[in-house]
């Protein structure tokens, strides 16, 4: 029982390292066994509930510096465990059907394997370097699987993308450990002690948070670091749904949540947790208007994910990590399903994602679109019967009495229109290609973890339910709802529904155009060009320096100043006179012998 | 003897008429043009050379004789100029046939 955990981490590990290693040519025991090894570790996931214990080995020791390797269980890590676990599960499952005709299948199942082990690793950690390395892991399984079809320069561009950008957030991060290492002096999450922060200038121990949150800034795609996200829907879809909406995405606010626990909540200077709380308001406002414009299903939940991101990171910021995490269990629930739902629509239209060319998708599909409603119910919070409804309205809840609270509003509105425009859209009227004419149901390997994921985005909310799964639960006894914040949700979910409704029943191509939602804001261009004069100007600079300081002046000057010297002496000895030659050997004969005569 | 008036003269002065034909030589190899005249210039300078050794030889007794040493070495270098004469000559010889002059302004091949 000690040793499980342990277990959590191997497994996956034995699993991709066996794939790796020796199974690459026989695709078929790679899935099977893939799947088996996540399948165990949910069983373990499962048995842990509930439970409290840590325990390290100690990896490095020098002196007084020492890094351990070990895991930390309570509430937090095995509530993370089970979603991870979970929806990794689900997932594998959908992945044999969806993946069954592909070349790479083994490779496939491989980096899946991989990355439930760095996953994992994160949620385990007990210390920061331990989840910093995992971090780096789980960046690397995304790289791989965002590129799974690297022949299309799409894909490979994308992983690349995801790749650098999330460099960036991670060198904050980097620095901000350090930062808070020097601070509390521990990484170790069960030793630090909130009160050391107290202790410097709130300038110093606001900005070392702040760099731990740029690690969460680049993994969950917070602004301006969010640019990733969208690109990264090149990947396989379950992919998508597995890092991109439910897990890895998500491990920024899981990190936030456990520092904040670590620290003490009350100990993070006001203003860090304010910006916090800012980004990530503004986060899921933009993410919220692009998604309005997008015509790609996966584009339009991608960007859903971002604002859904920006929720949490909002209410992390608002200084109720329970509530970012309650939110993050029930939306990785009802997102994993989005995206499987997406995956079977794209798998039955050919490979069609262009929600124009798709249409009346309900009927054809019925089991896939009821599972989608599902999910699209719990994303625009459908009261009381769904789960994102109970995570939204303590998000409002925790903004109650900040402009913040309005921007929620919104952004909640705005979900509930451009998820009613995709399902109108996709899924009712009239099919509008021949690819979604064709249509069929997907087999049973790939429904049923859609009526599973289905289920769940309706009764994760409910608190049993929660309870059992070890939720992060904001809802406490004494806790209080203003009844502003329901109002505010069912009435932007009626305008939002009535507003989709209206605009898109029955149309074939979209009556709004506003090109600023549709191009993102610009920013991927924006970034384009800054990154190009930036790059220009380094390398103009390191050019000058390299032509002419190196170039021109250290070696050049060099050879120049020899052969200088060189010139006088040729034009003013050198020339060619007897006369002349006999003279300097006679003065030279002269100094020689005055110098060994006469010097001494 | 008309001469007997005259005094001995000594190890120093001797060394200075050395002194004198070697710069002498040495300024004739260094200004002048005509390359025999150099030529001269240089056996001037052998013949300092061998005047010194000489005085030296005369001037420097052991057991009251003088060392005879150094007039020795005088007869092999003036042999040996001799030999360097002869060598000498034959490369001005051909240095004339080959370029017509002998003047050593016009010969700059050497020139940087």
């Amino acid at each position: 029982m000690e040793n499980l955990p342990w277990f959590l981490l191997l497994i996956p590990f034995a699993s991709a390292a066996i794939i790796q290693l020796g199974l690459k040519r026989n695709a078929m025991a790679s899935s099977l066994l893939s799947t088996a090894s996540v399948f165990i570790t949910l069983i373990i996931a499962f048995l842990l509930l509930g439970k409290d214990s840590a325990s390290s080995l100690t990896w490095i020791e020098a002196g007084n510096f020492k890094l351990e390797i070990g895991y930390q269980l309570d509430q937090l890590a095995t509530g993370m465990m089970i979603v991870v676990t979970g929806i990794g599960f689900l997932v594998h499952v959908f992945s044999l059907g969806y993946m069954n005709d592909d070349e790479a299948k083994a490779r496939y199942f491989g980096c899946l394997s991989l990355f439930m082990f760095s996953m994992t690793g994160i949620v385990l950690a007990s210390n920061f370097a331990m989840m910093f390395i995992f971090w780096e892991l789980v960046g690397l399984s995304s790289y791989l699987l965002i590129g799974h079809w690297y022949q299309k320069d799409s894909a490979a561009d994308a992983a690349k993308k995801a790749f650098l950008v999330n460099r960036i957030g991670d060198f904050g991060f980097m620095i901000g450990i350090l930062m808070l290492w020097g601070i509390t002096g521990t990484i170790v999450f069960a030793d630090m002690d909130g009160a050391s922060l107290g202790t410097v200038c709130s300038c110093l121990a606001g900005t070392a948070i702040l760099l731990v949150f740029c690690g969460a800034v680049g993994k969950s795609a917070q602004l301006p670091l969010h640019v990733w996200l969208p690109d990264a829907m090149e990947g396989p879809t379950p992919v998508s749904a597995l890092i991109h909406a439910a897990t890895m995405v998500a491990a920024g606010v899981y990190m936030m949540a456990r520092l904040y626990i670590s620290v003490g909540a009350d100990m993070i200077p006001t203003w860090s947790a304010d910006t916090i709380a800012w980004v990530g308001g503004i986060t899921s406002l933009a993410a919220a208007l692009m998604a309005t414009q997008q015509s790609d299903i996966k584009k339009i939940l991608a960007y859903s994910t971002l604002s859904q991101l920006g929720y949490m990171v909002m209410a992390v910021g608002l200084v109720e990590p329970d509530t970012g995490m309650f939110h993050l269990y029930t939306h990785a629930w009802f997102k994993a399903l989005l995206f499987l739902g997406s995956a079977c629509v794209i798998f039955a239209c050919h490979h069609e994602q262009n929600i124009w060319k798709m249409g009346g998708l309900l009927k054809k599909m019925p089991l896939t679109g009821g599972t989608f409603a599902a999910g699209y119910a719990a994303l625009i919070a459908v009261p009381y019967v769904t789960a994102g409804f109970y995570s939204k309205e303590e998000i409002l809840t925790a903004a109650h009495g900040s402009p913040l609270f309005w921007v929620a509003a919104f952004v909640a509105f705005l979900t509930t229109f451009y998820m009613t425009r995709l399902f109108v859209v996709a899924f009712l009227g009239k099919s509008r290609s021949e690819n979604a004419d064709h249509a069929k149901e997907v087999g049973p390997i790939m429904f049923v973890p859609l009526i599973v994921l289905a289920a769940l985005a309706i009764a994760a909310g409910f608190k049993p339910v929660a309870e059992l799964l070890n939720a992060q639960d904001p809802r406490v006894e004494g806790r209080e709802h203003p009844p502003i914040a329901l109002i505010v949700s069912i009435v932007s979910l009626v305008l939002g529904l009535a507003a989709g409704f209206i605009l898109y029943k029955g149309k074939t191509s979209d009556p709004l155009s506003i090109p600023l939602f549709r191009n993102k804001f610009y920013l991927d261009e924006i970034y384009q060009k800054l990154v190009t004069i930036f790059q220009d100007a380094v390398a103009a600079i390191v050019h000058f320096f390299d032509e002419f300081i190196i170039g021109g002046l250290l070696v050049g000057g060099a050879t120049r100043s020899a052969q200088g010297v060189g010139n006088i002496f040729r034009n003013f000895a050198q020339n060619g006179k007897l006369s002349g030659y006999a003279y300097l050997m006679g003065l030279g004969a002269v100094l020689v012998i005055y110098f060994t005569v006469f010097a001494n | 003897m008309p001469f007997d008036s005259l005094p001995t003269p000594s190890l120093n002065e001797y060394l200075m008429i050395s002194g004198l034909l070697f710069a002498i030589g040495l300024a004739g190899v260094i200004i002048r043009r005509n390359i025999i005249v150099i030529f001269m210039c240089l056996e001037m300078m052998l013949a300092a050379a061998s005047l010194t050794l000489v005085a030296f030889s005369r001037f420097n007794t052991v057991d009251g004789l003088p060392d005879y040493d150094g007039q020795m070495l005088v007869f092999f270098v003036i042999t040996v100029a001799a030999a360097e004469v002869a060598v000498g000559l034959a490369i001005i010889v051909s240095l004339y046939r080959a370029r017509q002059t002998i003047h050593t302004d016009e010969l700059t091949t050497l020139k940087g």
